[in-house]
């Protein structure tokens, strides 16, 4: 009878390190086959023809200010997307105005559209017969093929990240700290400064990250918009999409393994931010 | 709609404001109106004019430019192949995510943190790289692509391809909505099933599931709008073979810089309207779920 038992739980025990280490195993898989073989497989076909490809890639004069026209796009869509982010959060959690619900969901838009969609709407207001074109025109401002438009799909595409984080940060913070640092004579914008975007600032490095990400990965959106004219409207995803147009697979492999690296490393930013945000709250 | 409205008002504790500061009225209401304004200013002209303008030119003659858009050379297999694309990722996502959520959540294991961190990955790598990884990976030159296409296997340039680049782009998602509730979850239940004598996949199936069914359409849903709308990392992958390969997203393009912008906008406005109900939908789903705090 004893002896029965103990076997019957010594199998219990076999069949569930069986599941676990089964289930266990088809995660690893799953993302083993997913993730990290085209990773692999990517630093591979970037680093098999050695440095001389790096060199040549870095030296190229048009490789550089695809790097660099990126980093300008990015730097200005974080600037615009993190102030006015806030400012926008502020307004979801603190206002109560009837049609709220549905400015949330306008934040919300920029996830369920393509990219390519956002590239067409901006050539549609700005492009030859769009709605806006002859007041820029008339002003010799060059929107279409040029930064302005760049900049203004990159930022449609970024708006919901810092609104989604700081949102609901301000909503469990309430208003008590604000309302007692207002009551002891701060005022609104001393007020913002020393007690609001203190409590907020994990969750806005969250949310500027995730923008870095996404502006420096952009591609749909801006291909349409800027021509890709090779030196001036070419951003470093274009550069990629055109070395591979023009069969220079390797400047191609190189300039997407930096970018990949990058996005790891804002990855990495991220999980801190997230880290300190939960210490935080305790 | 709008009875949500009126029925959330009177829960927020917002009408106690106005009498609390007996601060200079004008001030305060002056900085509402402004913030108020401003982000209306910047959601109006940054979202809601462009999206107006795709939409007016699109649908703006009515049936008939549909039917153009629908007319152009593959545009019917363009959108077949995505959607057929699309529900195929979003139920293939939506098994492994619900397993990959399990064990995260569940099992401890060496390496768990860093698998976990790795489910994240395809948030942060630009959508083009991740196409580029693939051609990496399976392209003519890679040994494992030789090695596919001498036994017959085509990922590069066919729909194989298209199809493993959208799992890769929506892994995150299935995982990152059924997670929280998987940790949210009393496992007094789970046990009390178990020791009831009710098996592994019963208890799973009729104690675990039920609760993570939400988050699962959720995050399949979720799933199915971002593939339907996919560009970077479908464009270098598939080849874009009309009839074929060829998929909505990049179609637009081609249609775009082909100078048929109404076709481009009726075919994008289609596109937009069907992921727009599913971000909805899911708002629905997980936004229930999170109010009771």
């Amino acid at each position: 009878m004893i002896a029965r038992t103990r076997t019957r739980r010594l199998s219990e025990r076999a069949v569930r390190r069986l599941v676990h280490g089964g289930l266990t195993g088809a995660t690893f898989f799953y993302i083993g086959v997913l993730v990290v073989a085209p990773l692999v497989g990517i630093a591979v076909a970037a680093l098999k023809p050695g440095w001389s490809a790096w060199r040549s890639v870095f030296t190229d004069p048009f490789a550089r200010h695809a790097y660099l026209l990126t980093a300008v796009i990015t730097g200005q869509t974080v600037v615009v997307t993190a102030v006015l982010g806030v400012v926008v959060a502020l307004v979801l959690a603190r206002d109560r105005f009837p049609g709220r619900r549905l400015v949330s969901a306008v934040v919300d838009l920029p996830l369920a559209v393509s990219p390519v969609v956002v590239g067409l709407a901006v050539v549609l207001l700005f492009g030859r017969g769009g709605w806006f074109e002859p007041w820029f025109a008339a002003h010799g401002i060059q929107v279409i093929f040029a930064l302005p438009s760049m900049v203004l799909v990159t930022i449609f595409i970024c708006i919901p990240f810092v609104v989604r984080e700081v949102a609901p940060l301000l909503e469990e913070l309430g208003t008590e700290e604000e309302e007692a640092s207002r009551t002891l004579g701060a005022s609104p914008m001393q007020t913002f400064f020393r007690v609001t975007l203190p409590n907020i600032r994990w969750g806005l490095l969250y949310g500027i990250a995730l923008t870095t990400a996404r502006a420096l990965g952009e591609i749909g959106a801006v291909l349409i918009v800027s021509g890709t004219i090779a030196g001036k409207t070419e951003t470093a995803t274009l550069y990629v999409l055109r070395a591979f147009d023009e069969s220079q697979d390797t400047a191609g492999y190189v300039v997407a393994l930096t970018l990949a690296l990058i996005s790891i490393l804002l990855l990495a930013a991220i999980e801190i931010f997230k880290s300190k945000e939960e210490r935080r709250r305790g | 709609m709008s009875a949500q409205v009126l029925t959330r008002e009177p829960e927020a504790p917002r009408p106690a404001k106005p009498a609390a500061g007996p601060s200079p009225r004008t001030g305060v209401d002056l900085g509402r109106w402004g913030l108020r304004s401003l982000a209306f200013l910047y959601l109006g002209v940054m979202v809601a004019v462009p999206l107006a303008a795709v939409v007016q030119k699109g649908f703006g003659g009515g049936l008939a430019s549909v039917r153009d858009a629908l007319s152009q050379l593959g545009a019917r297999q363009a959108l077949i192949l995505t959607i057929e694309m699309a529900g195929a990722v979003a139920v293939i996502n939506a098994c492994f995510g619900t397993l990959l959520a399990y064990v995260l959540t569940r099992y401890r294991f060496p390496g768990r943190r860093l698998l976990s961190g790795m489910v994240d990955i395809p948030f942060a790598i630009p959508t083009l790289v991740t196409g580029v990884m693939l051609v990496a990976l399976y392209g003519p030159h890679s040994p494992i692509g030789a090695f596919l296409v001498r036994h017959g296997v085509h990922v590069i340039f066919a729909r194989l391809g298209i199809l493993i680049a959208l799992l890769f782009v929506t892994l995150p998602l299935v995982v990152r909505t059924v997670q929280p509730v998987l940790l949210e979850m009393d496992r007094a239940e789970e046990e009390a099933a178990r020791s009831l004598g009710a098996g592994r996949v019963a208890t799973f199936r009729r104690v675990v599931l039920p609760h993570l069914r939400a988050g699962i359409v959720a995050g399949g849903l979720l799933a199915f709008a971002r593939a339907l709308s996919e560009f970077g990392a479908v464009v270098i992958v598939s080849g874009n073979i009309i009839g074929k390969t060829l998929t909505a997203p990049v179609l637009i393009a081609q249609l775009i810089t082909g100078f048929k912008p109404e076709a481009a906008a009726a075919i994008g406005a289609m596109l937009f309207g069907l992921s727009f109900v599913l971000v909805l939908v899911v708002e629905r789903l997980t936004g229930r779920r999170e109010r009771p705090a």
